[in-house]
């Protein structure tokens, strides 16, 4: 099978970047997408021209390192799917793909379809977590869980990081990533006593990262390769009033509207590098 | 010349670790932060120990390669993972899980590490479920179990087929939480490339970081490597890409022992190859075993479809050779077996190395509902992959390299042979001996993580004087330039073949001889090979680019260069050991029947292998294994 | 690529609007307000169907209780500044967060209403404003007379520029409610997971009957109905 890649080529994060034209012959409908641009690599090193820089590990759709857009959809045509688990048998010959990195002024890119992604990081860092020290841990069965509630935390506890759901929203936003924690976290018994601090810090977090607001579009639905349901936002959202509206003594009206700016002063030295 | 010398207490086992615990020496609350302790690697074991030092006070700077700490190659653990809670009431216990780890280990492990490991197991669970890990539950919402690997008893805990990610998430928030309380500064993306060793003690290492290319060195009180497994020596195994060794290597060469490089593990059920673009191999979860029957065509060459073969010309080989355990025998005898047939030309698929695992009897007995509810996900990554439905025609296994229980040597304490360098995780050697029972590498990873390295860490900073050590010091600088010089040569040399060629010819090198059949020979040959194809490699590379840069290829090409040097070491440690054990199996050293036959007189030891210099023969110390308690026997699985 | 530490800021207060969550939640809460005040509005213009006196004496009711109109007047029109502004506010963000866009990009399963709002608000409002011209304060609705609400209606649709517009302005509309509907009870995180589908259906019915309500009536004047 012959296809011809258009791949997203930018040397260095201030260079500007272009497609550039790849065409690829006798690729076998087994070849993973990644494969692909690996056999491409390959060429091209044997042509003396610099291989494409592309993110991946574990190459079975569980770590979430790799992740670029075919043809205008994160991951590719296959729902559920990364670009890693994406077989070339869903391409017929002498296709044309467009490969581009992640677009997202809080995933600023490396390096052709490298982008940087420590914002996810830091949206964890700031209330991702159970505060739960090593040693201070009750006997595992001391804490029941409705299996109900169980399986629901574990469709949000799903979420491999790869940052589709980024990618292919309209406003560029991380609400189906951090509704995803928040949700994980909030439904469980472990995640109770945190639940409403963790959904003001995240969600601040995730603004003052740069990301947009989630109108509630639902594409990151379409393209998340664990298919995260937009659930998740919605608790992210009831969590973050609740929170708001139990904490409002602290509010000080003055701050409510003296300040028309669209991200919260969060300290984040993260831009240190 | 290194001593050996594990510092296993005196005593009776059930006591040791709490003995030990009594005796160590405490770092004062207060001082803690005063000492920075380095982890390298972000799995189960370096992101739990990173979290937990970060917890008592410590300052804690953590490194891993890839572009966040989530991602290391821990994540893709699916089976579970075990621990002596006996919720199941099927007769587990602290002793039990103890006695079968060191039997399946098949007596090369050292029984002490192993008795705590099984001890700790317990509070691992109850850690993992305080984070927020989502354990599968039973209906009434206790934690439900399953027995994976041919234990007889029930006691691996799970969360769907996706345990390692969970586990590793919950270890990734609790070191996020302490990267946001500042007590841990994390550095992704960036890759160490040498260990500093200061008046004979670790003291800090030497880092490059993989964007911008700045090589930096970090100082530090102890240094502590949970850098992973090396099965990517074989280029096509279930690790993942970056998976390497190049931190325990560059180890090595400054002086700690590698202990039982050649024992690596061979995982039955995994997606052939299909072509020599494969990148990678898939795992497919060992559950598969329970319901699948295992069969090839009775004759050779026979390349019919699958349904077209009548029963009567099918060979369940595995039935028919171990009636009593069948398709459930452990991995290296199944292994072993599928290799067998594929030589005698039986195998299927258009490579010819391949053997089917058919659910159709299942199937029929059960009902296809059931079969979805156990194996749903596994059957549909299994189409999406090779395009073939589970549920019609008959999934084509064949067994791939998967886990090393080799690795850096360390003592009861967890520590190398170079004083304040510690080793935790798949890149020690310590409790699996010869071959790792399934589920229990998640439990070694967070137990030597949470709750083995705090403690020995603090002891070793407590007893040890650390004199003040900064940048202009000459090792730092040595080390430094080492590395820079390293990098400059890998990308002057400008030659005709790519990383990956050498390493795939590497790879399948290692892979036939030194893979699931040895054989004294082959071994010999092998090693001839190897240090010819290594001076091919640095006469004939071609790394382009620069290494100001992102710079993938020169990446590999550091870690392949150290690929070629463990290789050596792993065919001289299997041509030493003239036995078979686990996964170590030598053709000229089995039972009639093609069982492993152990020489436990000569050979009850561990190699621990010191780096000897460029060139020359690595000195093999021996660390002798006695089994007061687990009395060595011949495997039977018949 | 170093320390990615990150610390809450030392003063709690809580920014609520400052949010892109708080933010919304102001949106969906005037959203509501103002899908209440057009239901009122819709079923109090369909009395246009049951002759003059029944619509101009609706015209004289709203008036018979001036605080009681002015009241109302004063919450609609915060209720739609903070609308707007919000609007404007995240109509902002989002275009930063994306600056460079995609040489190719393709929507799988959103509807286009949902992508359109940032253009069907703003329209709505010309209209409001036109609108307020025409029929309350009927500065460009010829041989306007105050309280004939009935005759300024029928005046004001017999020419078709105007009705087309205003159909033009009700699809834009119903377009915004087709989402709007929904996904203010996503935005105030009400309802479970179980109510998606049937919200979802329910906004998209009452979109489309809002839609047909007002349009009929200038289709009713085009067509003659009422001479
Ligand atoms: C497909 C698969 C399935 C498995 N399933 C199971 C199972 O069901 N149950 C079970 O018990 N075990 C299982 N295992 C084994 C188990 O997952 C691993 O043994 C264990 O997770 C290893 O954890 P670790 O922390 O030691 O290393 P890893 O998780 O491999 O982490 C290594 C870390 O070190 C970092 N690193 C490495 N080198 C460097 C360097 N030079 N510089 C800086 N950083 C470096 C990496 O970035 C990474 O963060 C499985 C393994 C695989 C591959
Ligand atoms: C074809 C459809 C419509 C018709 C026939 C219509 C008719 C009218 C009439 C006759 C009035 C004057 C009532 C009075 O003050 O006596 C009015 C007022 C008003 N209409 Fe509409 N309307 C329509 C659609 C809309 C829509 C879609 C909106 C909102 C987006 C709207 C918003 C208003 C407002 C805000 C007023 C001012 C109310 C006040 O006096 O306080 N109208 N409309
Ligand atoms: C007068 C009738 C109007 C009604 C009934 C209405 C109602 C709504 C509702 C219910 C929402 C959904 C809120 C949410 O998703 O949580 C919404 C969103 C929106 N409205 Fe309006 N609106 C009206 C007028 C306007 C106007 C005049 C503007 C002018 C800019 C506007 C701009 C927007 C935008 C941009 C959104 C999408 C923003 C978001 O969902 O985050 N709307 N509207
Ligand atoms: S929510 Fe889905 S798309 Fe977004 S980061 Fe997680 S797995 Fe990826
Ligand atoms: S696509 Fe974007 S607008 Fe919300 S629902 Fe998903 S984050
Ligand atoms: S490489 Fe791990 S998800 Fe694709």
């Amino acid at each position: 099978m012959k296809l011809t890649l258009h791949i997203w080529r930018q040397k260095n994060p201030s260079a500007k970047g272009k497609m550039v034209r790849y065409p690829v012959n006798d690729i076998s409908g087994e070849m993973s997408m990644l494969e692909v641009i690996d056999v491409l690599n390959e060429d091209l090193i044997g042509r003396g021209e610099e291989p494409v820089a592309f993110e991946h590990d574990c190459r079975e759709g569980i770590c979430g390192s790799c992740g670029f857009m075919i043809n205008g959809v994160a991951h590719g045509p296959v729902p559920a799917t990364t670009v890693c688990q994406l077989t070339m048998r869903h391409f017929k010959d002498g296709d044309n793909l467009y490969i581009e990195p992640w677009r997202a002024k809080a995933f600023p890119i490396i390096k052709d379809l490298v982008v940087d992604r420590r914002a996810f990081d830091r949206i964890i860092a700031s209330g991702g977590y159970v505060g739960a020290s090593t040693g201070s841990a009750p006997d595992g069965n001391a804490i029941l869980i409705p299996k109900d509630v169980l399986d629901r935390a574990m469709d949000a506890a799903a979420c491999i990081g790869c940052g589709a759901c980024v990618a292919a929203c309209p406003n560029a936003s991380a609400a189906l990533f951090t509704g995803a924690k928040i949700a994980h976290l909030g439904l469980l018994p472990q995640g109770q006593p945190e639940r409403h601090s963790r959904a003001i810090s995240m969600v601040n977090q995730g603004n003052s990262e740069g990301f947009g607001n989630c109108t509630n579009i639902g594409e990151c639905e379409a393209v998340c390769p664990k298919e995260i349901r937009i659930e998740v936002i919605g608790r992210m959202n009831h969590d973050f009033i609740a929170a708001s509206w139990k904490g409002r003594d602290r509010l000080s009206f003055s701050d409510l509207f003296a300040r028309w700016g669209t991200g919260s002063r969060l300290k984040t030295d993260a831009r240190v590098d | 010349m290194i001593q050996l010398d594990s510092r296993v207490p005196a005593g009776p086992i059930e006591r040791l670790w709490d003995q030990a615990k009594f005796d160590m020496k405490l770092v004062n609350p207060a001082n803690k932060r005063k000492h920075t302790i380095l982890v390298v690697g972000s799995g189960l074991a370096g992101g739990s120990a990173a979290a937990s030092l970060a917890e008592l006070g410590y300052n804690v700077k953590c490194f891993c390669f890839q572009d966040s700490p989530r991602r290391a190659h821990s994540i893709a653990a699916q089976g579970g993972i075990n621990a002596a809670k006996n919720y199941q009431n099927d007769g587990d216990s602290i002793y039990r899980l103890f006695y079968d780890t060191v039997k399946g280990g098949d007596f090369r492990s050292r029984e002490a590490n192993v008795y705590r490991l099984a001890q700790l197991s317990v509070n691992i669970i109850d850690q993992c479920v305080a984070q927020g890990v989502p354990f599968a539950r039973e209906y009434g919402g206790t934690l439900s179990n399953r027995s994976f690997g041919g234990a007889q008893v029930s006691r691996t805990f799970y969360a769907r087929g996706q345990t390692g990610q969970q586990l590793l998430l919950g270890a990734y928030q609790a070191l996020e939480r302490q990267v946001s309380s500042g007590r841990v500064t994390m550095y992704p993306r960036t890759e160490m490339l040498d260990l500093i060793v200061i008046d004979g003690k670790a003291r800090g290492i030497v880092t490059r970081d993989l964007v911008t290319g700045k090589i930096e060195s970090h100082l530090a009180d102890a240094v502590a490597l949970g850098t992973g497994g090396y099965g990517n020596v074989y280029y096509l195994s279930t690790n993942a890409k970056g998976s390497n060794c190049t931190a325990s290597w560059r180890s090595y060469k400054k002086g700690a022992a590698f202990a039982n490089p050649c024992f690596t593990q061979i995982h039955p059920t995994c997606i052939p190859v299909s072509g020599d673009y494969q990148s990678k191999l898939t795992l497919m979860s060992e559950s598969l075993r329970n319901d699948g029957r295992i069969w090839v065509p009775a004759k050779a060459g026979d390349k019919r479809a699958p349904d077209a073969i009548p029963e009567s010309e099918r060979d369940y080989y595995l039935e028919r050779k171990y009636p009593s355990f069948g398709n459930l025998v452990p991995r290296d005898v199944a292994s072993r077996n599928a290799k067998a047939v594929c030589d005698e030309g039986r195998g299927v698929g258009e490579s010819g190395l391949g053997v089917y695992l058919d659910f159709a009897a299942s199937i029929e007995r059960l009902g296809e509902s059931v079969i979805r509810d156990r194996y749903g996900n596994l059957f549909e990554m299994y189409e999406r992959i090779t395009g073939e439905d589970p549920y019609k025609v008959p999934m084509r296994i064949y067994p791939a390299i998967h886990y090393a229980m080799g690795g850096l040597w360390v003592d009861y304490y967890l520590m190398s042979t170079i004083p304040g360098l510690f080793v935790i995780g798949e890149a020690n050697f310590s409790d699996h001996g010869a071959n790792r029972l399934g589920a229990s590498a998640l439990m070694q990873g967070l137990s030597d993580g949470y709750f083995v390295l705090p403690y020995t860490i603090g002891d070793y900073i407590a007893n040890t004087k650390l004199d003040k050590v900064d940048g202009s010091h000459a090792e730092v600088r040595n080390a430094e330039t080492e590395v820079d010089s390293l990098t400059k040569r890998l990308l002057s040399i400008k030659g005709k073949r790519t990383v990956d060629s050498f390493h795939r010819e590497l790879g399948k090198l290692v892979w036939d001889h030194c893979g699931m059949s040895r054989n004294a020979a082959g071994l010999e040959h092998a090693i001839g090979k190897i240090r010819e194809l290594r001076e091919e490699y640095w006469r004939n590379l071609n790394v382009l680019g620069g290494d100001d840069e992102l710079n993938q290829s020169l990446e590999k090409a550091g870690r392949v260069a150290d690929f070629f040097e463990l290789a050596e070491l792993m065919c001289i440690d299997a041509r030493q050991r003239n036995e078979s054990c686990g996964g170590h199996f030598r053709e000229e050293y089995q039972t009639p029947d093609g069982e492993a036959r152990r020489n436990d007189d000569e050979y009850s030891y561990a190699a621990a292998w010191e780096y000897a210099g460029e060139r020359r023969d690595p000195i093999l110390h021996k660390e002798p294994l006695h089994f007061e308690y687990v009395h060595p026997s011949q495997r039977s699985y018949k | 690529m170093s320390a990615t530490a990150v610390g809450l800021a030392d003063e709690r207060a809580l920014r609520f609007y400052d949010s892109t969550v708080g933010k919304k939640a102001v949106m969906a809460i005037s959203g509501i307000a103002l899908f209440l005040f057009i239901l009122a509005h819709l079923l109090g213009n369909l009395q246009f169907f049951e002759g003059r006196e029944k619509m101009d004496a609706y015209g004289r009711f709203l008036r018979v209780e001036p605080a009681l109109l002015w009241g109302a007047r004063i919450t609609l029109l915060i209720m739609v500044l903070l609308h707007i502004w919000s609007s404007i506010q995240l109509a902002l963000r989002k275009t930063r967060a994306r600056p460079e866009g995609y040489v190719k990009k393709k929507a799988i399963t959103s509807t286009y209403a949902s992508r359109t709002m940032y253009w069907s608000g703003p329209i709505i409002a010309v209209f409001v404003i036109y609108h307020l011209l025409d029929f309350t304060f009927g500065v460009v609705n010829p041989g306007f007379t105050e309280g004939a609400v009935y005759d300024n209606i029928v005046h004001g649709f017999q020419n078709p520029i105007v009705s087309a517009f205003y159909i033009f302005a009700m699809a834009l509309l119903c377009m915004h409610l087709y989402h709007g509907a929904w996904s203010m009870f996503q935005t105030l995180g009400v309802g479970s997971p179980r109510y998606t589908p049937l919200l979802r259906r329910l906004a998209a019915l009452l979109s489309i009957a809002i839609f047909v309500g007002f349009t009929s009536i200038p289709v009713a004047v085009l067509v003659g109905l009422r001479s």
